[in-house]
């Protein structure tokens, strides 16, 4: 086997200096969510690890999530092709086509026996098998062949985590979820709809730099990233312990940037870092932009409720009431939000 | 007659998610003082509504120092107004902002020269001279 240049020797080849090598693990640091007194580790890791072979499958899905992983920006997408991985498939960003594509695949397969990482976007149809093919395979038969050989699995975007819109009743391709078929490997989740760009390469960054799976919650996510509702770093959050709702879209509450869980805002049962990794570079997030979150990194959530029917329906029977509770303190907010996850919840089991 | 209070314009008009970090970087100045112990404080890890972040930087203000660094991109240091805070920003090949800062410490690690880029300047300088 080829031995591969280390991160480290690539970037002394190019000339980065150590001044620029301590800014990349600083920005590192950040897109990981580590302290900055961990940049000497992370520099030393980085500095030894060698080139990531991934592959990347495309099954029942949108190409959102590539359009998303190639807006990233901290590190670039480029960067991290060129630096830190090697991309070997991917067929919307290869240059090979057919055979060549699918001879490539194969090559970095037996190239990287038990070291390279799969990468998989979109569901996988069950009902026949005939609805979604790649060179002649189906999905299930190429996961299964991909994964077979392969350190981890990251499931990318809502679909190869949990389903997804494919996966929304009635499900007419009888879509399932990556960890529904692999068992065998770490799988993990990486959701929304998309996922945010800098979360998709933070977790390679975290697989690449430390060897390992991050820590992940009960839905094999990872905990860095969707360890915290939208809700609970939402910068409007100070407007909801005060009890001040954005009623309608166009009322003074939407123009002075109030709350907008009584526009069915999902934040508070999300688990997600849109609030501050945001969008588009940093510009915003769906709820800065002045709409509620939709919740598209939970499961099923295409199928849990009107994505403009607040949490608490069901809980408080009038508006004035849901102001009223919320205005008289935190711990009663706290309990409506329980309430809004325990109903979710229900969703999910039923799901 | 109105007090000086009044004739200030709102300390923090927005959400209020700008005092808890002056209130963090009071505390880290005064460890800073007591201990020398720095303190970074990532801002991206931060919840800002529109205009937060820029009301942080316009109540931290320009001090005496600034430099600019070219290293995979632009990055500026800056001294704020208040000695032994300083502002980085770092920018990728694309002058993207991918990191926003806050360092409490006398002199940021990044504006130190490095060891390792010492010992490759030196063996340039030599090899020029041979």
């Amino acid at each position: 086997m080829k031995k591969r240049p280390t991160v480290g020797e690539i970037l002394q080849a190019k000339g980065v200096s150590r001044r620029g090598f301590l800014k990349y693990c600083a920005t590192t640091a950040s897109i990981l969510a580590l302290p900055p007194s961990m940049i000497p580790r992370i520099a030393e890791a980085i500095e030894n690890t060698r080139r990531q072979s991934v592959i990347w499958l495309s099954f029942q899905e949108c190409t959102g999530c590539t359009e998303s992983l190639t807006r990233s920006a901290s590190p670039t997408v480029e960067g991290l092709i060129f630096d830190a991985i090697s991309l070997d498939y991917h067929h919307t960003l290869q240059a090979a086509a057919g055979d060549q594509a699918e001879a490539a695949r194969h090559a970095a397969m037996e190239e990287n026996e038990g070291e390279y990482l799969v990468l998989v976007d979109g569901s996988i149809p069950l009902g026949n098998l005939g609805f979604s093919t790649i060179a002649g395979m189906s999905n299930i038969e190429m996961l299964k062949e991909t994964v077979a050989g392969a350190a981890a699995v990251v499931a990318i975007g809502s679909c190869a985590a949990f389903g997804g819109i494919p996966g929304a009743d009635p499900n007419p391709t009888g879509a399932v979820s990556v960890m529904d078929l692999v068992t065998e490997k770490p799988v993990i989740n990486v959701p929304g709809c998309p996922p945010i760009p800098m979360v998709m390469t933070a977790v390679l960054t975290h697989f690449l730099t430390f060897g390992t799976i991050p820590d992940l919650d009960k839905h094999g996510r990872p905990m860095t990233f969707y360890g915290t509702t939208i809700h609970d770093r939402c910068y409007r959050r100070p407007f909801y312990e005060q009890g001040k709702f954005a009623e309608t879209f166009d009322d003074e509450g939407a123009k002075a940037g109030w709350c907008l869980y009584k526009l069915g805002c999902k934040g508070p049962t999300t688990y997600n870092a849109c609030a501050t990794a945001k969008w588009n570079n940093g510009t915003s997030f769906p709820i800065e932009a002045g709409h509620p979150c939709l919740g598209c990194s939970e499961p099923n959530f295409w199928d849990g409720g009107g994505f403009y029917e607040p949490l608490s329906t069901g809980q408080f029977d009038s508006g004035t009431k849901l102001a009223g509770a919320a205005a008289a303190g935190v711990a009663l907010g706290v309990a409506a939000a329980a309430a809004g996850r325990a109903k979710q919840a229900k969703f999910t089991k039923e799901g | 007659m109105t007090t000086q209070q009044e004739t200030q314009a709102p300390a923090f008009p927005f959400h209020g998610n700008v005092r808890p970090v002056i209130n963090e970087v009071l505390h880290a100045v005064d460890r800073l003082l007591e201990t020398s112990e720095a303190t970074t404080i990532d801002l991206a890890s931060l919840p800002f509504g529109p205009g937060e972040l820029e009301h942080l930087e316009a109540t931290l203000g320009k001090g005496e120092l600034s430099a600019k660094l070219d290293a995979l991109g632009t990055s500026r240091i800056r001294e704020t107004a208040f000695p032994g805070v300083w502002w980085l920003e770092h920018r990728n090949a694309h002058d993207e902002v991918v990191g926003r800062y806050l360092e409490i410490t006398r002199t940021p690690e990044i504006l130190s020269s490095q060891d390792a880029d010492i010992i490759a300047g030196r063996a340039r300088l030599e090899d020029q001279f041979k």
